[in-house]
């Protein structure tokens, strides 16, 4: 140990590059780089007002823009095993899930409600991209198992909406048997004769886009959004060679008959609902002569 | 990792002991047989039996990241070894009808010991040219798209459906994700779901993530005693969470891939055993264990009603997870 190790910084640096400003009080946006103020930014849906980049949604301002007069009701979800593999790479799985407990307050990555879309009342799944990516682990197979058997109950359609990056690779192959488990509940709606609807929001890859993303009655996808079972980098690596503009894009997929339509978020409301009551228009009047 | 050593026989790193012995015992019957009368069985004895208790040892203590050799061997038993060893009239059937034939996923009409069935399963290919026919074993969309249009068919002439799983995972190229590997998939996944005759799965080699679930979500799912069953590759998920793929080892302890770890955790319904030192040394008899576990599944099952076999594959499906952990 010498004074050169020992060193201790003057305190006065600290002082220096004090921030004047909140570091949230502003948003740069991913696409076009333009400074908004992130109150705007969040009151316009989390939607660029300058290039209309569509960016990431926390569940509950979602819930709020979607349902009429942002009046819903939260499901309680079922509990699941915690850790069954007692998983642990660099750091502990259950450290991870404290961490991503603590900065979302939320138990999960998928959040279930129920209210009205333009009129049409609906269950609605919201799957989180801030939760550790929105992967798919038993907590979020039981959620949507869970929003499917509410829909079932109440005799709704169920709408689904995705993020995520995946598998929850923490939970193994109990990650991977939510693709053949979610299916189940959605089969159970379609018996029913239930509207299933997706609306595929950035990103949405992997498992989950090889199970319940891809599964339904309609496609609805948000503009820009990457849609995709393999990742750009996994097929670059395979390939060796770049790979075109807009490749899994939300546009991308409905050029290539993957998806029904690409919405703007603002319109979402309106779409849905409409979608929606037309979709149930049958059941209605089916219900009506019996 | 694996090494030839000019023989047929194609051994692993951890299999070097055992290759030694082997080499040994082989160049003193050389030598005997060149010498004449030498009597050398004693010799011989006693290193066979030395060799059976060092192969039962090395089997019986394989690291997961060993049983991915094993599950990877290439003198494993594939598809097309399984079938011409245990079907009759097998029919391979070609094509999605909707753009191609995809020969990593063969699939057709068969006589499975006297009932005719469905069999379809994911084929490697056995040396570089038949590889490369086969994508390694890695499906496209019309793989998938096709594995539908056998199920359904199987649903309409009432045939049960066998599935063999053998993949490292579906295809991640361009073209397969423009014509929606990812649809192809979940539909697959759900048709299996929805048949209405009896769904068998054995994995008999790797079962690498979506392309396996596709063709595997089965009223029974078996595992062979070395087989491996992942939601992703070991060194997929240790370059993604250990930002390494030099830490294979450890994800493949942690993500729990074996079929002894899978019975455990109530995802497969089954293990069938292979002969000692794995299916590729002795690939007749494996195959013919194989068989019988098959048919005993399919016994399990006769006379099952269409709407009976759907709801328990629903139900075991949906429990999947909730008990047992």
């Amino acid at each position: 140990m010498s004074w050169l190790t020992n060193y201790v910084k003057p305190k006065l640096q600290k002082v220096l590059n004090a921030r004047e400003t909140p570091d949230n009080l502003w948003h740069k946006c991913k696409n076009c780089g333009q400074m908004i103020f992130q109150k705007e930014f969040i009151a316009n849906q989390y939607v660029c007002a300058h290039c209309e980049h569509h960016d990431r949604v926390p569940p509950k301002d979602r819930f709020d823009a979607l349902f009429d007069n942002a009046n819903y009701t939260l499901l309680d979800l079922p509990k699941v095993k915690i850790d069954p593999l007692k998983f642990k790479d660099t750091k502990k799985y259950t450290d991870r899930l404290k961490a991503a407990r603590a900065s979302t307050g939320d138990e999960d990555a998928i959040k279930v409600g129920v209210g009205k879309i333009g009129g049409q009342e609906a269950v609605v799944g919201i799957q989180n991209f801030f939760f550790m990516g929105g992967s798919m682990g038993m907590a979020l197979g039981e959620g949507i198992i869970a929003g499917a058997k509410e829909a079932l109950r109440l005799g709704l359609p169920f709408v689904m909406h995705t993020a995520s990056g995946g598998a929850r690779m923490q939970e193994g192959i109990l990650s991977l048997m939510q693709m053949p488990r979610t299916t189940v509940a959605l089969q159970m709606l379609r018996d029913a004769g239930l509207p299933y609807i997706v609306v595929l929001t950035d990103p949405t890859t992997g498992g989950v886009s090889a199970s319940y993303a891809m599964l339904g009655d309609i496609q609805i996808a948000e503009p820009g959004a990457m849609i995709a079972f393999s990742g750009p980098r996994v097929i670059e690596q395979t390939i060796r060679e770049k790979l075109p503009d807009g490749f899994q894009r939300a546009e991308y997929l409905r050029e290539h008959g993957m998806v029904d339509m690409v919405v703007h978020r603002h319109n979402m409301r309106e779409e849905l609902g409409k979608v929606l009551s037309l979709l149930m228009g049958g059941r209605n009047v089916k219900a009506a002569a019996e | 990792m694996s090494k030839d050593t000019g023989d047929m026989m194609t051994f692993l790193e951890f299999e070097k002991p055992i290759a030694e012995l082997e080499g040994k015992i082989r160049e003193l019957r050389s030598f005997a047989g060149g010498a004449g009368q030498v009597d050398i069985s004693s010799e011989v004895g006693q290193l066979e039996t030395k060799l059976s208790k060092l192969l039962k040892e090395t089997y019986a203590g394989l690291s997961p990241s060993q049983k991915i050799q094993v599950a990877r061997h290439p003198e494993r038993p594939h598809f097309q070894d399984i079938v011409g060893h245990l079907f009759e009239d097998f029919t391979p059937l070609a094509g999605d009808r909707a753009f191609g034939e995809d020969e990593a996923l063969l699939g057709g009409l068969a006589r499975f010991r006297g009932q005719a069935c469905v069999v379809m399963g994911h084929e490697k290919g056995s040396d570089t040219e038949s590889r490369i026919r086969h994508n390694f074993g890695m499906a496209r969309p019309e793989g998938y798209r096709k594995a539908i249009r056998l199920m359904d068919m199987a649903e309409r002439f009432n045939l049960p459906v066998l599935t063999l799983v053998d993949t490292s995972g579906a295809y991640p190229g361009v073209g397969a994700e423009e014509r929606g590997q990812a649809e192809a998939i979940a539909r697959s996944t759900d048709k299996c779901l929805q048949v209405g005759t009896p769904l068998v799965t054995c994995i008999v080699g790797e079962g690498g993530s979506g392309g396996a679930v596709a063709i595997a979500a089965a009223n029974k799912v078996l595992m062979m005693e070395h087989a491996v069953y992942s939601v992703i590759s070991p060194e997929g998920c240790a370059s993604i969470l250990w930002r390494t793929n030099e830490k294979a080892a450890d994800a493949a302890n942690a993500l729990k891939i074996t079929a002894q770890d899978l019975l455990n955790l109530g995802v497969i319904d089954g293990v069938v055993a292979e002969p000692l030192g794995g299916a590729h040394r002795d690939p007749s008899r494996a195959m013919n264990m194989l068989g019988d576990t098959l048919e005993d599944a399919l016994r399990d099952m006769a006379g099952v009603s269409g709407d009976r076999l759907r709801e328990l594959r629903r139900e075991k499906f949906l429990a999947m997870g909730n008990a047992g952990l």
